[in-house]
Parts: C-alpha cells; sequence; structure tokens
C-alpha cells in the first residue's frame, strides 16, 4: 500500500508537464476517492479531463502505454493521400496539466473484489471506481490466415499509426491498372461508416492518380451506415472505379493468404496489387482480463452509469462497450466519457447518478469536398441505450452540393473540436 | 515566485469548485463534442459556454420546428423536450 502510493507520486513526477504543480496536487489528492482510467483514447481521456473538473478532490490516474496518441478520425484521409499523419497526432501534456497522473505503462490485470489493477512492472494501484477505455483489439484468427504477420502484407489500418502508413505506402507504389480490395467486417466493429469513407478516399487518390486502377470492397453484410449516401456519391463521383460486393454477392471473405494477397470468398477469389483487410474485432484486452467483457468479446454496460454489468465498480466507455444503438465512434466515447465521469464522481461521494442523454454526430468524407453525415440523440430505454424516437438520422439525399461542401468544413472543425477538448 | 503559485493553485481550486457544484444536466455534456469548450479552438460552430439562455432555447426550437435550416443540429434538437432545452440553456448561459 505504502509503496503503491510512493509509486503514484513517482509517476505525478515524472509526467513532464505536472513538474510544477504535480507533487503538490498529488499530495493534496491523496485524501480523495482515487479513481483510475484504464486507455487514454477519445475516451478514456476525456473521462479523466471530465472527472477532474466534476470533483477536483477526485485523485485521477490515466495508465496509458503511448506516449502520443494517434486518432483514427481523419486518418483515411492520410491513406488517401490528403492528410499527414503527424495531423492525427496528440500527446498527453495538457491532460497532465489538468493534474491526472498519467502512468506510461500497460495495465495487466485487474482484481474487482480487492479493487487494484496490476501493471506491467508488477506494482497494484488501489481504485475507489476504475473505468476502463481500451478500445479494439484485432480478433486474430478468426479470419482464417489473418494473423499478425499477415497484417504486415495486408495491412488493416483500424488502428492508426505505422499500419496507416503502410497502406498509403502500398497504394503509392501500386502501378496505374492495379486491383485494390478492403474486405469489410460484420457487426459490431469500430466506426461502422469507416469502411465505406476509406473506400471513397482510396477511389479518389485512385481517380486522380491511377485511373486505370480498380477497387472491389468484399462485404460481410448487405447493409451499412449512410449507405445510400455513399452509393449514390460513388455512382456520381467513382462510376466504373469502384465496386460495392454485399454478403449476398459473394463478398463474405472467408480466409486470406497473405503471400499471394489473395482474399478467398465462398463465390471465388480475388487477388489483389493492394489489399486492406479489416478484420474481426473485440474489447481492448485488458477488458478481458477484467471480466467485464461477454462471450461476444465486447461489455455489456449500465446505461445510466456505463458501470460493467459483469464486475462491480469497474466501468467501461467507448469502442470496448456494448452501448446499444450508440456507435463504436469517437463522438460516442466522448460523450460516453462525459456522461460516466459525472456518474462516478457523484457515485463516489455517495449520491445516485441522474440519468443521461447521449449524443452521436459522425462526419464521413466521400471526397475530400464532400461531406455526409449521420446523428443520434440516445437515453437509457429497458436497460439498453436507444436512439430517442424521432430524432437522428443522415444527411438528406437530395441535399446541395454546397451543402456536402459544408460538411466536410464542419468534418474538420470537429476534429479540431473533439481532440481539443480530449488532448488539447 | 511561491506566491503566485499559491495563488495560481487558489484559482484552480475555486474555478474547479465552481464547477462542480453545477453536474450539467442531461445532453448538456454531449454538445462539446462540436460546441468547442475552448475559446482557442477555430470552428464556424458557435460555443454555447455564457451565451444568452433565450438564444439557445430559440435555436433549438426552431431546429426542431424546421423553422431553421441545420445541418446535423435538426436531427439532434429532435431528441430533447422543452425542459431539457430549458435546462441545458440555463446551464450554459451560467457557464463561464
Amino acid at each position: 500500500m505504502k509503496a503503491t502510493r510512493r509509486h503514484f507520486l513517482e509517476l505525478s513526477v515524472a509526467a513532464a508537464a505536472t513538474v510544477a504543480l504535480g507533487p503538490r496536487r498529488a499530495r493534496a489528492q491523496a485524501s480523495g476517492p482515487r479513481v483510475v482510467v484504464v486507455g487514454g483514447g477519445f475516451a478514456g481521456a476525456s473521462c479523466a479531463r471530465a472527472l477532474r473538473q466534476a470533483d477536483p478532490r477526485i485523485a485521477v490516474m490515466l495508465v496509458e502505454p503511448n506516449a502520443t496518441f494517434t486518432a483514427c478520425p481523419f486518418s483515411n484521409a492520410v491513406i488517401g493521400g490528403l492528410r499527414e499523419l503527424s495531423a492525427q497526432r496528440f500527446t498527453y501534456e495538457r491532460v497532465a496539466a489538468d493534474g491526472i497522473t498519467i502512468a506510461r505503462t500497460t495495465a495487466t490485470a485487474v482484481d474487482a473484489q480487492g479493487k487494484s489493477v496490476t501493471l506491467a512492472d508488477g506494482a497494484r494501484l488501489p481504485y475507489d471506481r476504475l473505468v476502463l477505455a481500451p478500445g479494439i483489439d484485432i480478433k486474430w484468427g478468426a479470419l482464417p490466415g489473418y494473423d499478425e504477420a499477415a497484417a504486415g502484407q495486408m495491412p488493416h489500418a483500424w488502428r492508426a499509426g505505422e499500419q496507416t502508413l503502410l497502406l498509403r505506402r502500398q497504394l503509392e507504389g501500386m502501378d496505374d491498372g492495379g486491383l485494390v480490395v478492403i474486405s469489410a467486417p460484420a457487426n459490431p466493429f469500430r466506426c461502422p461508416p469507416g469502411p465505406y469513407e476509406r473506400a471513397s478516399l482510396i477511389a479518389h487518390f485512385l481517380k486522380t492518380k491511377k485511373p486505370k486502377s480498380k477497387l472491389i470492397v468484399l462485404d460481410a453484410k448487405d447493409a451499412f451506415s449512410k449507405q445510400r449516401l455513399f452509393q449514390a456519391a460513388w455512382a456520381e463521383l467513382y462510376p466504373g472505379l469502384l465496386e460495392w460486393v454485399p454478403l449476398s454477392k459473394g463478398g463474405n471473405v472467408t480466409s486470406v493468404h497473405a503471400a499471394t494477397s489473395t482474399l478467398v470468398t465462398d463465390f471465388g477469389k480475388h487477388q489483389a496489387k493492394v489489399a486492406n483487410v479489416i478484420p474481426p474485432q473485440k474489447a481492448g484486452r485488458i477488458a478481458e482480463a477484467a471480466g467485464v467483457a461477454d462471450r461476444s468479446g465486447w461489455c455489456p454496460i449500465d446505461p445510466v452509469t456505463f458501470e460493467s454489468k459483469l464486475q462491480a465498480g469497474i466501468h467501461v466507455i467507448g469502442d470496448a462497450a456494448i452501448a446499444g444503438a450508440m456507435p463504436k465512434s469517437a463522438f460516442a466515447a466522448n460523450s460516453q466519457a462525459k456522461v460516466c465521469a459525472a456518474a462516478v464522481a457523484t457515485l463516489v461521494a455517495g449520491g445516485t447518478p441522474s440519468v443521461p442523454k447521449l449524443i452521436n454526430t459522425c462526419y464521413s468524407l466521400v471526397a475530400p469536398d464532400y461531406g455526409i453525415s449521420v446523428a443520434g440523440v440516445y437515453q437509457p430505454t429497458g436497460g439498453q441505450l436507444a436512439d430517442v424516437p424521432g430524432s437522428g438520422g443522415v444527411s438528406p439525399s437530395d441535399a446541395p452540393r454546397e451543402a456536402r461542401k459544408a460538411e466536410a468544413v464542419l468534418a474538420e472543425a470537429w476534429f479540431r473540436t473533439i481532440t481539443t477538448e480530449a488532448f488539447g | 515566485m511561491r506566491s503566485t503559485l499559491a495563488a495560481a493553485i487558489a484559482y484552480v481550486t475555486i474555478a474547479a469548485a465552481t464547477v462542480a457544484s453545477a453536474e450539467p444536466p442531461a445532453g448538456a455534456a454531449a454538445c462539446s463534442g462540436c460546441h468547442p469548450s475552448s475559446a482557442r479552438v477555430q470552428s464556424p460552430v458557435v460555443r454555447l459556454v455564457g451565451r444568452d439562455r433565450a438564444e439557445i432555447v430559440k435555436a433549438m426550437q426552431d431546429f426542431r420546428s424546421g423553422a431553421r435550416a441545420g445541418t446535423v443540429m435538426d436531427r439532434i434538437a429532435k431528441g430533447f423536450t422543452d425542459a431539457e432545452i430549458q435546462a441545458i440553456a440555463a446551464w450554459y448561459a451560467a457557464q463561464r
């Protein structure tokens, strides 16, 4: 216990931005409730900051192994050559400056009964409430032939970073006239419109740089997010270049062969020059270790507090959570993070959390100056987060081109706003 | 230096305590996903912090009724009742 507290302080001194105020604050916090947040993405970083804002007496520790966060939203623009990866990267300096202690390490285990998190070096962090925001892990082996080595040949690029750059380099290196294949998974997965935005921006790249090439999307589904808007835009912008093959037409990829860049479906084989395999996913690893993931691989939660339905005292937010009608998006993660923070602050103070309302807004780029969106409002209904009847929906199908342009501008503004709230 | 630091800490503590005393009403926290909390963000989307209460209420009602065209706000406003809109507007109007 004593050693752990010292560990807490050392970590806080180590966090660069807290050198001036850190130790003093850490001492001041030491008597307050302790909340540990695992995972520094949109969900975790937003939640840690919202907790400090809700009640500065709460000692908040954020466990995150990476010094920089690489954002997935807009990473499709990086793949399409419209943006640099540096624009996707954010540090935790300002998060630390809020008085949040950052542990630059991995959480390896959770003792839900004893209320402690075990770190990679064996140290145990005691908590009063734990928030898990681990994002996704790839379900290696779920798609035969697709393992970590295969991802070096056929990138997934579904966690932004080196994988994003690998896919971009492959596209840049491909001869004009090549075949690009994207494999999209069955639901649920991170960022439901993501594969189709990616297809759009790769098609834009091919149209402008390698116009004799072709792009095929092999889909394990017959329907997808913003489908009519995407398909109308594809017909207008990328006719003959982009082909979507749904499940019912043989789109389900049953295995891959990385050495020959081959994707196998029930109906045949596709040999690609560049293959982007977006594989089946599950909640990040710590969810399973903590016992908060169910057999689906995702985490059932209470829709008011985001507390796990499987382990008391542990909350799960963001992509890892089963959030009913809410999609696995950065906006949803941020929205959930703030609701969860308010609930946790109320719970540690002995109160009863109030019933929340949450929002999601997701923009997708079909071309650099062509944006579309989906929005939703959610409330707890029958133990799940459900759409508020009559609200939400997608951009109008008959909107003028000016409106599409405006949504592309709003998409970029959204990215600046949400990354500033989480990291800036 | 020491007194500046102490003053800074006192300021932060008071500011944070002010925020802590007023938990946002249902739905309010989600707005800052698009409406910047920080004045440092460049965005065509208006900041709600400190904005006139009646102005926020009217905007939400007009988006909801269709009197005002929105890109996403028409779809989002339909998810909120009059009472919720009043509470959110009052909360943002009181923020600094």
